[in-house]
């Protein structure tokens, strides 16, 4: 059985900045890194593999920079890399991607059946948490959504149980395989790469298919296949503080003032 | 020739030497290393620190070891006549002429004496006032092998005035006049018979034979017993010494990454053989544990106990380690006799007390860090705080993972340059904690404001600096470490950096000592020393004595005082701001208390025993300080903590350059 890893290469997100004239990404000089969500799904699959022997891949959509995420991906241990790049998949929004990953995966099971799909719950720079779902919807299998712990799974029966984490609550589900599952980040502590993986992921193989390879429709991916797309993006303006009470002479005087006004907004309150 | 004699020394030299055999012969199963440069540096350390006893001599007690020692090396000569005239009667020192022999037995019969006092103070000692650190876990002072030790020269000593007593008693001893002591012990036989050999009517030759007899067996017993207890290290801490590291253990050698490498020790003879030697030099004497700041805390750590540890493990998987097959005990990682847990190895904040304390030049601290490598960069088996770590490191060249965007923002409140080597001579490396701490950036602003004052011409990197790796380094992860050294390297070449001041002594000792591995050979300075250098020369000028900070009391940060012998400098500073000289510490200098922050703990939590930063804070109490001074932002962030901890928030903690910066301040 193959447990397929779905990851992408977002900016780090905590050093881009926006352009106040043109309202678009600084992306320069910015550095690339495995979505952080994904690399809980990669270290579940690689769990889940050092448990039971699964074969491990881990795909990815990007342009041919986006290597360098799977190269990581290598360093941790997953057995096989593939990165989908093709001029036809840019501009994609999340349907268009959720096509081609669909294609890439239901070809990876050509040879060896797809049991689990890891996904994380979303990216952080697209914050959509749609990808994932929309894999599942395309390839017609249960899809289990913000698990935090996977509590069953039996390879032979082919069910899984897990734990989803949600709102104020926990939801406990058993599935047939194959699943698609998005994770979130209390399910695990990613490991880190050890020395000899780093070196030899350098060495190994990352296989880039085109559309050559999936022969999808031009009209289903990329921009063309988009019906969405962003026509704006700019950081929400912050109002400027305010200087309450005299804290040096008054702290205490100042404590309640501070303590008044957060009563009067409702900020206190759960 | 005596044949009982000979065939008892044959016998016992052979397995003397069988047991020697096997423990040196286990010694070369370490990896390369070379310890062979500068013979005359050598030569030099070994007498000073063996022959000299430097460093034995530095606490009190220690006097009665050299006592010993030196009587040791007299007493080989005593010794070696003995077992010579044991096997061929007939040679005897005796046939050489009087003032030659006469002096030699004098000095053989004072030694000896001084020797057994030693040797009863040792005793009252273990029995009467047992320091602590002579026990740990496996081995306790109170030991049977200890005792026995003590016992087998004690005897020797008692022996040997009983049979030259005995000689002097039958008046068969021609050089009587020239052994006082025997000479006094001879009236404990009642004076003799008074004609001289072949009586037997006094009853006095029966105690001459017990007492040669006594000699002889406790000799060759001792010499067989040597290798295979602590008392080896009359063996192996002389060439210990010579074979030490000429400098100051402040940097980790450099590893080279290949497919097919492996990294750090996992196995006892992934050490070098120096370390392998290390370990059957340790005499337990446990000075080492009584200056680990960790030991002290009641964290899991006890230097004492990895060196020991190598030893046992070597012992107990010699024939694995020899047949190439796997060990049955492993290095780390289980529990017992042989074996660290990863819990010690993870609690060392490499202040590197223990290899200042270790008479023997013994080298603790990269031992650890050597198994560190392993645990990381094999395993990726460290504690989890450390993968932020790792990652932020990696990833935004800082601890914090702040955006390295952020850089500049400490500056926005003054005019900074950006280095050029045209038109700034210093390169200021703020280092992380100076740029993002909040905290610190007081102290970055202070010194840059001196420097201003100093008319230095000075410059920074902004956005483009990066972290030092310091904590990865000493984490063991020489993997990262090595990515950001090259980069600093590089990026420091590049923008033709030639005199770097750093406000941070680890900053300071990786870019002076660990780059240079990396061929950077530079000016750095630390702004201990250049603020004293300012001040003597008159650049800056303080317009009062700083009075307001009350009485200050200096702390001594580990990489700067310990790691680079930077002691008087900062104290320099203090005194001439203030025009009062600093508190000290009860431990100060090179004997200082760590912070608790260095070797990577900075980033990790003190799970067990008391916290380190709130036990130095309670030893700053004890003086009554109204400030503590630092001259390092990790001692800067573990004082601030400790004295809210102890509630002692009205103690002020202040770096050197705050309080420079003070008396700069206009009235």
């Amino acid at each position: 059985m193959q447990i397929v890893a779905c990851i992408k290469q977002v900016p780090d997100t905590t050093q881009v900045q926006i352009d106040p004239v043109t309202n678009t990404l600084v992306r320069e000089g910015i550095p690339f890194i495995v979505n952080p969500y994904d690399t809980h799904a990669l270290e579940e699959s690689l769990r889940l593999r050092d448990k039971f022997g699964f074969n491990v891949t881990a795909i990815s959509m990007g342009p041919p920079n986006a290597e360098a995420t799977l190269r990581k991906a290598l360093a941790l241990g997953v057995d096989r890399a593939v990165l989908l790049t093709d001029r036809v998949f840019g501009g994609a929004d999340t349907l268009a991607t959720s096509n081609v990953l669909t294609e890439a995966i239901r070809k990876l099971g050509e040879t060896d059946e797809v049991g689990i799909i890891f996904c994380g719950k979303q990216t952080i720079d697209g914050d959509t948490a749609q990808v994932g779902p929309g894999i599942a919807t395309r390839l017609g299998c249960t899809q289990l959504t913000l698990v935090d712990k996977i509590l069953e799974l039996d390879p032979i029966k082919k069910r899984i149980k897990v734990s989803r984490k949600l709102e104020g609550r926990h939801e406990i589900v058993e599935a047939p395989l194959p699943v698609m599952i998005t994770v979130v980040r209390e399910l695990n502590r990613p490991r880190y790469p050890t020395v000899p993986g780093r070196l030899e992921s350098m060495e190994r193989e990352v296989e880039f298919w085109n559309n050559q390879t999936l022969k999808l429709d031009e009209q289903s991916i990329g921009l063309k296949g988009s019906p969405t797309w962003v026509s704006k993006i700019f950081s929400p303006q912050r109002d400027k503080g305010e200087m309450i009470g005299d804290g040096v002479h008054d702290p205490v005087g100042t404590a309640n003032l501070l303590i008044d006004k957060l009563l009067s907004k409702d900020l206190l309150s759960i | 020739m005596n044949p009982i004699f000979t065939a008892l020394f044959i016998i016992a030299t052979v397995i003397f030497a069988t047991l020697a055999w096997k423990r040196f012969s286990l010694i070369r199963l370490g990896k390369e290393e070379n310890r062979f440069d500068n013979i005359p540096a050598r030569i030099v350390e070994m007498l000073l620190f063996a022959f000299g006893q430097k460093k034995v001599l530095a606490r009190p007690f220690g006097i009665n070891h050299s006592i010993l020692f030196w009587a040791f090396l007299v007493l080989l000569l005593a010794n070696g006549e003995f077992l010579l005239n044991g096997i061929f009667p007939a040679i005897s020192l005796r046939l050489l002429i009087t003032p030659i022999s006469g002096p030699l037995v004098f000095l053989f019969d004072i030694v000896s004496m001084l020797a057994l006092i030693s040797i009863l103070v040792a005793f009252a000692r273990r029995i009467f006032f047992k320091p602590d650190y002579l026990d740990s876990k496996y081995v306790k002072g109170r030991s049977f092998e200890g005792f026995l030790i003590l016992s087998f020269i004690a005897t020797l000593m008692i022996a040997y005035f009983g049979y030259h007593a005995a000689e002097i008693a039958l008046r068969g001893e021609r050089l009587a006049a020239w052994m006082p002591v025997s000479t006094l012990a001879a009236g404990l036989y009642g004076g003799g018979c008074g004609s001289s050999g072949g009586c037997n009517n006094c009853g006095v030759v029966p105690w001459l034979i017990f007492w040669w007899w006594t000699h002889a067996a406790v000799l060759l017993a001792f010499m067989v017993f040597l290798p295979i207890s602590k008392h080896m290290h009359i063996l192996t801490a002389i060439p210990n010494c010579f074979f030490g590291s000429l400098e100051k253990v402040n940097t980790q050698p450099r590893e080279e990454f290949a497919i097919g490498n492996s990294y750090g020790v996992e196995k006892v003879t992934d050490f070098s053989w120096k370390d392998l030697l290390d370990s059957f030099s340790c005499t337990e004497c446990g000075r080492c544990q009584d200056s680990c700041p960790a030991n002290a805390t009641h964290k899991p750590l006890n230097p004492r106990q990895i060196i020991h540890t190598i030893k046992t493990n070597l012992m107990a998987n010699a024939a694995e380690l020899q047949s190439g097959s796997p060990v049955k005990t492993p290095l780390v990682g289980a529990e017992g006799e042989g074996t660290n847990t990863e819990e010690a190895i993870w609690s060392c904040t490499t202040c590197g007390a223990c290899i200042e304390a270790c008479p023997v030049l013994i080298e603790q601290m990269p031992k650890i860090i050597k198994m560190r490598r392993h645990l990381v960069q094999m395993k990726s088996q460290f504690p989890e705080e450390l993968l932020n770590l790792f990652e932020n490191m990696e990833q935004r060249s800082n601890p914090w993972g702040i955006a390295p965007t952020e850089r500049t923002k400490w500056s926005s409140i003054m005019d900074v340059k950006s280095f050029d080597e045209k038109e700034t001579e210093y390169l200021f490396y703020i280092g992380c904690a100076g740029t993002f701490d909040s905290r610190q950036k007081h102290v970055t602003v202070s010194l840059a404001t001196i420097l201003n004052a100093a008319k230095i011409s000075w410059g920074v990197l902004g956005k483009d600096e990066k972290c030092c790796g310091d904590s990865a380094r000493r984490l063991g992860n020489e993997f990262l470490f090595d990515k950001l050294a090259k980069e600093n390297v590089e990026l420091f070449k590049a923008r033709g950096v030639k005199k770097i001041i750093t406000q941070c002594p680890h900053c300071f000792s990786t870019l002076k000592n660990d780059y240079r591995q990396y061929g950077l050979e530079i000016e750095v300075i630390h702004h201990a020393e250049l603020l004293q250098r300012l001040l003597a020369e008159g650049k800056i000028k303080p317009n009062r004595e700083v009075k307001e900070l009350g009485s200050i009391i200096y702390h001594d940060s580990c990489y700067l005082g310990r790691h680079n012998d930077i002691y008087e400098q900062p104290r320099d500073v203090i005194t001439k701001v203030t025009g009062e000289e600093p508190k000290e510490f009860g431990k100060n200098r090179e004997n200082a208390f760590c912070c608790g922050a260095g070797g990577g703990r900075m980033w990790m939590e003190e799970h067990e025993g008391e916290r380190i930063n709130v036990t130095r804070v309670k030893e700053a109490l004890e003086s009554s300080p109204d400030t503590i001074c630092v001259a390092c932002p990790y001692c800067m962030t573990m004082f601030e903590d400790g004295v809210k901890d102890v509630n002692s928030g009205n103690v002020r903690i202040r770096d050197i350059a705050e309080v420079v910066a003070e008396g700069l301040r206009p009235v």
